[in-house]
């Protein structure tokens, strides 16, 4: 790497390496970028536009595009603040996500980003979708309602585990996620809490069964720090599952 | 029961409504029916808000309902989540929980009460006894306590905050935390929050011992409205731990008849569908409970503080056993039948809550570290729990793949339906009647409502072919313009 292989990202100098995304290049420099879809384990997708930035001007998604000598990006705007704060809003009325009930809260990837971008009520219209919880798998659950269409458990268990066992099905705003098997339930699948599809919700969509809010409030993830401290629910080895981090 | 649940011609009376009910949690009113004389010909309590929680938790994972249905209300939270999680407890076979487990769980429900009966007394219900009837409207309520009796209102704001402390610690948040687990709680306390909790106690203590002596005092000034107004005659119903001693938190079922004898003792509650059912009425979205053995009309009962301090045979700590003896001997060896003694009842708990603290934060077990128990699955669990307003039960079925199937929750307040529209009307016989009706007067049917500390919030949720009655009321005047009913067979027809 070399002093003039870099951008500037928020007027701050950033290297990067031939390949890397705008993304990668800033987390690798300790900037956090918010976002969602994002993992770095997994190929970019770019499909939640949480981490939209500013490049030369223009609106562009930091994870799916690539770093070049002279850029100047923007992460931390009031423009792009108020952007994020409106997608993360769309996602919480597109699904269900009742944030008090739910044992995911307090380390909720979801949640915490929509805590980070500022975002304190819904402000849109809720659609209420009635969607049904999957509970048929002996060790696990899908919670529909909860799911932001981020594909990471798609990826996963097609990338990692080798299952191809989750898909998106439908387009625009009839997409949603599915499982692969002729009766659509996890139960009829060979999924198992070890798998890496298991372990990268970035919300309370999938979760290990018969338990929850182990962990007191005031130690969970994101209790006592913000989520550009913390770092992601995925990478947080700790973490896994959604279960204690000591 | 009183004859004043239905006035045989209602087209020819006025309709009167108290509405908003005022100093009450939830949402509720009270409507008069009276003649051209003021004679009350019919009075009615009802709850006008809808929850519906049995139906919405159905399809939902059972680990995840304790924390659900505490949003069933804000006062006191921490009772419905015990509920849900000693029936969830059954659900994962945990037939034992462990007992650091259960003294934490001791600990989160005696400052819950704590809390609960001081919001109740200094906030809601103080103003009944330190204001007269005809006192303004605008004056009647915490503001005025807190211009003209500034201790008394500090040490009401002073009791909660300590009540909510506790819970705080053992459940990680004030309000709607989530210490408890299926089969047992995430966290025991540290030295450090022993200590926080201890240094404040003795003074809560004391304070629950200076109520206890304005009751008291107030009832020497006027022991006549004490022992007439709004008092009726009922049966009692709450939970007993083995030795017969009040306890909040476990037993079994017991129910005394008027003259005190005991109509059932000891029954596990897990049981409660033999000697307990519900009527409905078209007019009421809250069912109304009774004692099968009984009937309907015979069989309806009172829980919460005054039927748990008429119900049992002592209370295990020495302040509030004391207090009880002297309340008990109003009574000449039957129940103490007062409605107004329910403030009087709440505030011996409040002290027996401040004390039974004080015990658990003594105990060494609530620094243990076996905070979890679990066993062989089952299909269905009952939870009950004596919560401040009175015995709550919580009882769940789950399917193969654990998500609740069927819920019933019979709320504390629910228990006590009959007992307060019982209680209205002997108010509207005994002191409306026949008198041109005034806000002081009204003000004397909320009087009677409150003293039940209703939480009317948490009382309505089944939902399907429920009876309904429903009017069509002149804006102006009052008048009824229409009316509808719809039975429980689901038949609608003309109610005028």
């Amino acid at each position: 790497m070399s002093a003039d292989r870099s951008f500037t990202l928020d007027g701050r100098r950033v290297p990067f390496q031939d390949g890397q995304t705008i993304m990668a290049a800033a987390l690798a420099a300790g900037v956090y970028i918010p976002h969602l879809c994002f993992n770095p384990e997994f190929a970019p997708h770019g499909s939640c536009r949480v981490c939209l930035v500013k490049v030369n001007g223009r609106v562009q998604a930091a994870c799916t595009t690539p770093a070049a000598v002279g850029q100047a990006v923007q992460n931390e705007t009031g423009e792009l603040r108020e952007i994020r704060r409106g997608i993360l809003q769309m996602l919480f009325v597109e699904g269900n996500h009742v944030c008090p009930a739910c044992e995911k809260s307090g380390a909720c990837q979801l949640q915490a980003v929509a805590y980070y971008v500022g975002m304190l009520a819904p402000h849109y219209t809720h659609f209420y979708p009635r969607r049904p919880v999957d509970a048929s798998h002996p060790e696990a659950v899908i919670d529909f309602n909860r799911c932001i269409l981020c594909e990471l458990c798609v990826r996963a268990s097609r990338d990692v585990d080798g299952k191809n066992i989750f898909a998106v099905q439908g387009r625009g705003i009839q997409a949603h996620l599915v499982v692969n098997t002729p009766s659509g339930k996890l139960g009829a699948t060979d999924f198992s809490v070890t798998d890496k599809a298991a372990q990268v919700c970035p919300t309370g969509a999938i979760l290990t069964k018969h338990r929850g809010y182990e962990i007191p409030i005031g130690q969970r993830l994101y209790d006592r720090k913000p989520i550009s401290v913390v770092g992601d629910v995925a990478t947080l080895a700790e973490s896994k599952g959604g279960r204690r981090h000591e | 029961m009183s004859t004043l649940e239905t006035a045989a011609q209602p087209e020819y009376l006025r309709r009167i409504a108290i509405d908003p009910l005022s100093r009450v949690e939830g949402h509720g009113k009270v409507t008069l029916l009276v003649d051209r004389d003021h004679h009350v010909r019919q009075a009615r309590l009802h709850i006008v808000e809808f929850r519906g929680f049995e139906k919405f938790i159905q399809g939902r994972p059972y680990w995840e309902v304790p924390v659900v249905v505490q949003r069933l209300c804000g006062i006191c939270p921490v009772s419905h989540n015990l509920a849900a999680s000693k029936a969830v407890d059954q659900l994962v076979g945990a037939s034992q929980i462990t007992p650091t487990a259960e003294k934490i769980r001791r600990l989160m429900h005696y400052g819950q009460t704590l809390q609960s009966h001081a919001v109740h007394f200094f906030h809601l219900a103080s103003p009944d006894f330190l204001f007269d009837f005809d006192d303004p409207a605008a004056h009647r309520n915490v503001g005025g306590v807190m211009a003209d009796f500034p201790d008394i209102a500090r040490q009401g704001v002073r009791l909660r905050k300590y009540g909510q402390e506790v819970i705080q610690i053992t459940t990680g948040k004030r309000v709607h935390g989530s210490g408890n687990v299926p089969g047992g709680v995430n966290k025991a306390l540290t030295l450090q929050e022993r200590n926080y909790l201890l240094a404040d106690l003795d003074l809560m203590i004391q304070w629950g011992r200076n109520i206890l002596k304005l009751i008291k005092q107030a009832y020497a000034l006027n022991p006549g409205y004490f022992t007439h107004f709004a008092t009726i005659h009922s049966n009692y119903l709450g939970l007993v731990r083995t030795d017969g001693g009040l306890d909040l938190y476990h037993g079994g079922l017991r129910a005394r008849n008027d003259r005190g004898d005991i109509l059932f003792d000891h029954l596990d509650y897990r049981r409660y569908a033999q000697v307990l059912r519900e009527q409905v009425k078209p007019w009421s979205y809250m069912k109304f409970p009774f004692i099968h053995s009984l009937g309907p009309d015979k069989g309806w009962y009172r829980v919460g503080p005054l039927a748990r301090v008429n119900n049992c045979d002592f209370i295990p700590t020495p302040l509030a056993e004391a207090e009880r003896r002297e309340f008990a001997a109003l009574g000449e060896g039957q129940p103490v039948h007062l409605t107004l003694a329910y403030h009087w009842a709440r505030m011996i708990e409040l002290l027996h809550a401040a004390e039974a603290i004080q015990e658990l934060l003594l105990d060494p077990d609530i620094f243990g570290d076996e905070l979890v128990v679990c066993g062989e699955m089952t299909r269905e669990g009952v939870g009950v729990i004596e919560a401040p307003r009175g015995t709550l039960f919580h009882h769940y079925r789950i399917n193969e793949d654990g998500l609740i199937e069927k819920a019933n929750l019979i709320v504390s307040t629910t228990n006590n339906n009959q007992a307060m529209n019982e209680s209205i009307r002997q108010v509207a016989e005994r002191y409306l009647d026949g008198k041109e009706l005034t806000e002081p007067l009204l003000n004397q049917i909320e009087v009677a409502v409150r003293a039940y500390d209703p939480c009317l919030s948490c009382a309505t949720h089944a939902l399907g072919q429920m009876p309904l009655y429903v009017e069509l009321v002149e804006e102006e005047s009052g008048a009824v313009v229409d009316s509808l009913t719809r039975d429980v067979d689901g038949v609608v027809r003309d109610a005028r």
